[in-house]
């Protein structure tokens, strides 16, 4: 039983101030992602068939790299805002939600770098 | 994590049959019930209601059963025309006004069970402590740092428009209930209702504290849990775009960023 005023309920620890940048970006990223996925897709398919040295060759102009590079930032940010939104809609217990977005950040963190990280190999 | 079965004492069994003394037209209503005194889980009783001695509306159709079939019933009522917001309910999977939903116009049998996802008091009466408390919570007054005039605060024909559209929520918490955010997290969300209601401050001209007003709003859940489903504006028997209100109090933080 909750003794607590249902009014002081409602109101709980105030607002955070910190919701409408993650909403910003959220939206911001998901427009940019339009014209750069389209790019990358085909570009992808013009490439079937071709062999790993041409793929490379086209990978390493800088021109390429440069949108990759932004391609990969925007795409993982993205997916981390996303995956966020829903960690914070359905997990309820406080410990497991903390563990998991921590976790998700972490993962995005390392597979972002990582891509970005080999498409700069190939074009430095 | 957000639960997606109903807790074992939740979960609806088949119920009694009750038919009308009369015999005109009958017409099947199945009708959720719960009474908490009795410690049984909620059942569906199905009343076989005699329509030509009952008005249009499923809430005439609840006003028969309880006068002339089964007084157990228990539902909220008042105005009957669509003004009060005390008979919404889920009618035929739709959260509306049984005094404003139209028996006649439904299709085969019509099945009332109380607003979704909230604690039930009795048969078809939600516990609306927490929604009316979060509307309470935006401060629904106006509040203005000039001394008050001896007569009304003046507002032009342009600024009075605004409100169209936001005055008009009755608070029949229709939208908010079906609004799968709600479900998941009414304990942070504020819900389409109260968020409408907010708007129509932050949007009033004659109000002096929208910074304030937006401050309080700006959190990953008060408001941002909105994620446009639209189901608030599907559902607002009044006709009212709740979502729209909500992308209005968004895009409004934003443009002072």
């Amino acid at each position: 039983m909750n003794l607590r005023n249902p009014l002081a309920r409602a109101k709980g620890l105030g607002a955070s101030g910190e919701g409408s940048h993650h909403w910003w970006v959220q939206r911001v990223t998901a427009i940019a992602l339009v014209p750069l996925s389209l790019w990358f897709v085909f570009s992808i398919i013009n490439h079937i068939g071709n062999s790993h040295e041409e793929v490379t060759i086209w990978i390493a102009q800088p021109s390429v790299a440069l949108l990759l590079i932004i391609y990969l930032g925007f795409m993982f940010y993205h997916a981390q805002l996303g995956i966020q939104v829903v960690i914070e809609d359905y997990v309820h217990s406080e410990l497991v939600k903390v563990v998991s977005l921590l976790l998700v950040k972490g993962i995005i963190l390392v597979a972002g770098l990582a891509s970005i990280l080999s498409v700069l190999r190939l074009a430095l | 994590m957000a639960e997606f079965t109903l807790p074992a004492n939740s979960r609806i069994s088949g119920g009694k049959r009750h038919k009308d003394p009369s015999n005109g037209r009958l017409r099947s209503v199945k009708v959720y019930r719960w009474d908490p005194d009795s410690g049984e889980n909620p059942r569906l009783d199905i009343y076989e209601v005699d329509m030509d001695a009952c008005g249009p509306m499923v809430l005439d159709v609840l006003i028969r059963i309880k006068n002339n079939i089964d007084s157990t019933l228990t539902f909220r009522r008042s105005c009957r025309e669509g003004i009060c917001g005390s008979c919404a309910m889920n009618i035929n999977g739709i959260n509306t006004l049984a005094c404003t939903q139209s028996a006649v116009e439904i299709d085969g049998d019509i099945s009332i069970y109380p607003l979704p996802h909230m604690s039930v008091i009795k048969d078809l009466v939600p516990d609306l402590n927490n929604f009316y408390a979060q509307y309470a919570s935006i401060k629904p007054w106006l509040q203005s740092d000039s001394p008050a005039p001896d007569r009304e605060r003046l507002q032009s024909e342009q600024d009075r428009s605004k409100l169209d559209g936001l005055y008009e929520c009755i608070l029949c918490a229709c939208c908010s209930t079906s609004c799968p955010s709600y479900w998941w997290n009414s304990d942070k969300y504020l819900g389409p209702a109260a968020l409408l209601q907010a708007n129509r401050w932050i949007a009033d001209s004659r109000d002096d504290a929208t910074g304030e007003r937006l401050d309080e709003l700006d959190d990953a859940f008060k408001l941002y849990r909105c994620h446009t489903i639209m189901n608030c504006t599907n559902a607002c028997p009044k006709g009212l775009n709740p979502a729209k209100a909500i992308a209005d109090i968004k895009k409004t933080i934003i443009s002072r960023k």
